[in-house]
């Protein structure tokens, strides 16, 4: 066992999931498998925020409810988003009489929760928890960007904020596919300032934890069928596959990135998808279905996080940029 | 913490991040960016021949009248959501006519409703446009100097 990584010896398993999609998500290459696709962003709320948090109450609702649990029998309920002081898993959790543990690691919150959930069921501390976490474009554009309708160019390099939410109940009993160890990721800073350039400045701390979980586990990249990080999108990955192999990896065969894959990439969305709700919704519902259907049985999660604001930017800090890891696997 | 041999190896990633980002293709900007405004302009100008000729307005009531026009069809445009859709494609081009600077209110104006008529809508109208106009200000104000000093010789 190493510094960064936990082993769940009791091997706690992911019982069920659920995700919610924008419009914009559910018109994607992978639309078909979401469990529920809004057809409109307001999802029937006069505001987006709003919406985003009946979005996170709506998947943590029916992650329940299709687990077949009680509500009364989840011990916590861990989630968070993107939008200053975490309000919509806040507001969300207010409807739900569950513990709640709020956290925030902007879009890497998904593994996080995760990792969290699956050290306190495993320390039998609990024994059903809910993972949550979401975004919108709309809410996420004017925190960190301009109005909606503003007349402004997108750069290349720019990613686009997923509209979705997803959730999933990681339990000590029942069936599904277990969570075997995660290695927590530390802050890492290349010194990468322009926030139009997220996978760039992401792409290091995806790189340290990924080492970090290979020489700690002692497996390698052929140990997993799948190595899925979060939200690099298709400039991120290219970097993270160049600087990991200089560092003796290849990748280049297992990884997947879900901002990739969540758009048809056009224009508009240049790199591809991005926020606390693009890992989310791949992992819940694609990811995790092929797990069910065996198609792949050893996965490696790591959703990357950019952990600035927009007052750092204009401040003209650097971004720090953080990783978790989580192992998905059959029995 | 950030040590000699640290910062080399940031500085190898960042030129090797700007070498593999993709780069603005600044000539088909440039391009669009012109035939936009100068079309924007172009509308300007029939406008002001309209009124001109056919309402016989003229001198500052006439280029009060064409800036009101155009100042009204960027915002309406604006409303249903077609100048974002312009400026995506013209980006200069749309920004700096008088258009733009209506867009730059009225987008706020209609994204911050939510937060209240007073806290939301009148005080975050300005987010994008309170520094042009704080620039334009102290700039006529040094031209103005300016134009004063050199009057007394």
């Amino acid at each position: 066992m190493g510094k960064h990584t936990i082993w769940f010896h009791s091997r706690p398993s992911i019982v069920s999931t659920y995700s919610v999609a924008g419009k914009k998500e559910g018109d994607g290459p992978i639309g078909s498998v979401f469990d529920r696709i809004l057809s409109d962003d307001y999802f029937g709320e006069k505001t987006f925020e709003k919406a985003e948090c009946k979005m996170l109450s709506t998947a943590i609702e029916n992650v329940i409810k299709k687990s077949g649990y009680d509500k009364s029998d989840i011990d916590a309920l861990i989630s968070g988003d993107l939008l200053n002081q975490i309000v919509s898993a806040s507001f969300a959790a207010r409807d739900f009489n569950i513990p709640y543990i709020g956290i925030y690691n902007a879009c890497s919150t998904v593994t996080e929760g995760l990792a969290l959930g699956a050290t306190i069921v495993d320390g039998g501390y609990m024994s059903d928890v809910v993972v949550a976490t979401g975004s919108h474009f709309s809410t996420a554009e004017r925190q960190y960007r301009y109005p909606l309708e503003f007349g402004s160019v997108r750069p290349p390099q720019s990613q686009w904020t997923v509209t979705g939410s997803g959730a999933a109940i990681i339990s000590s009993r029942g069936d599904g596919p277990s969570i075997t160890a995660a290695t927590f990721g530390k802050v890492v800073d290349y010194g990468v300032s322009d926030a139009n350039n997220m996978g760039a400045a992401m792409a290091p701390a995806a790189m340290d934890t990924l080492i970090t979980h290979f020489t700690e586990t002692g497996r390698t990249p052929d140990y997993y069928d799948l190595i899925v990080t979060g939200d690099l999108g298709a400039l991120g990955s290219r970097i993270l596959k160049h600087i990991i192999s200089q560092n003796g990896y290849d990748i280049s065969e297992k990884h997947v990135d879900c901002g990739e894959v969540i758009y048809n990439i056009d224009e508009e969305e240049y790199q591809g998808g991005s926020g606390a709700g693009c890992s989310t919704i791949v992992f819940c519902s694609y990811i995790y279905g092929k797990l069910k259907k065996r198609e792949l049985n050893k996965v490696l999660f790591l959703a990357t996080g950019a952990l600035l604001s927009t007052v750092t930017t204009q401040q003209g800090e650097t971004i720090p940029c953080i990783s978790h890891a989580v192992a998905v696997e059959n029995d | 913490m950030a040590d000699a041999k640290n910062s080399t190896v940031n500085k190898a990633y960042i030129s090797f991040v700007s070498e593999i980002s993709p780069r603005t293709n600044e000539r088909r900007s440039l391009f669009n960016a012109f035939a936009v405004g100068g079309f924007i302009c172009v509308i300007g100008q029939f406008l002001r021949y309209i009124l001109q000729f056919m309402f016989s307005l003229e001198g500052d009531e006439l280029a009060g009248a064409v800036s009101m026009i155009l100042i009204f069809l960027s915002a309406f445009l604006t409303g249903i959501g077609v100048y974002d859709r312009i400026g995506k494609y013209a980006g200069g081009g749309s920004i700096v006519p008088i258009t733009g600077f209506a867009n730059s209110v009225v987008a706020p104006a209609m994204e911050f409703k939510s937060e209240g008529f007073v806290y939301g809508l009148a005080a975050k109208m300005f987010i994008i446009a309170g520094p042009i106009i704080v620039f334009g200000v102290v700039s006529s104000v040094a031209v103005g100097l300016i134009y004063y000093i050199a009057g007394l010789f």
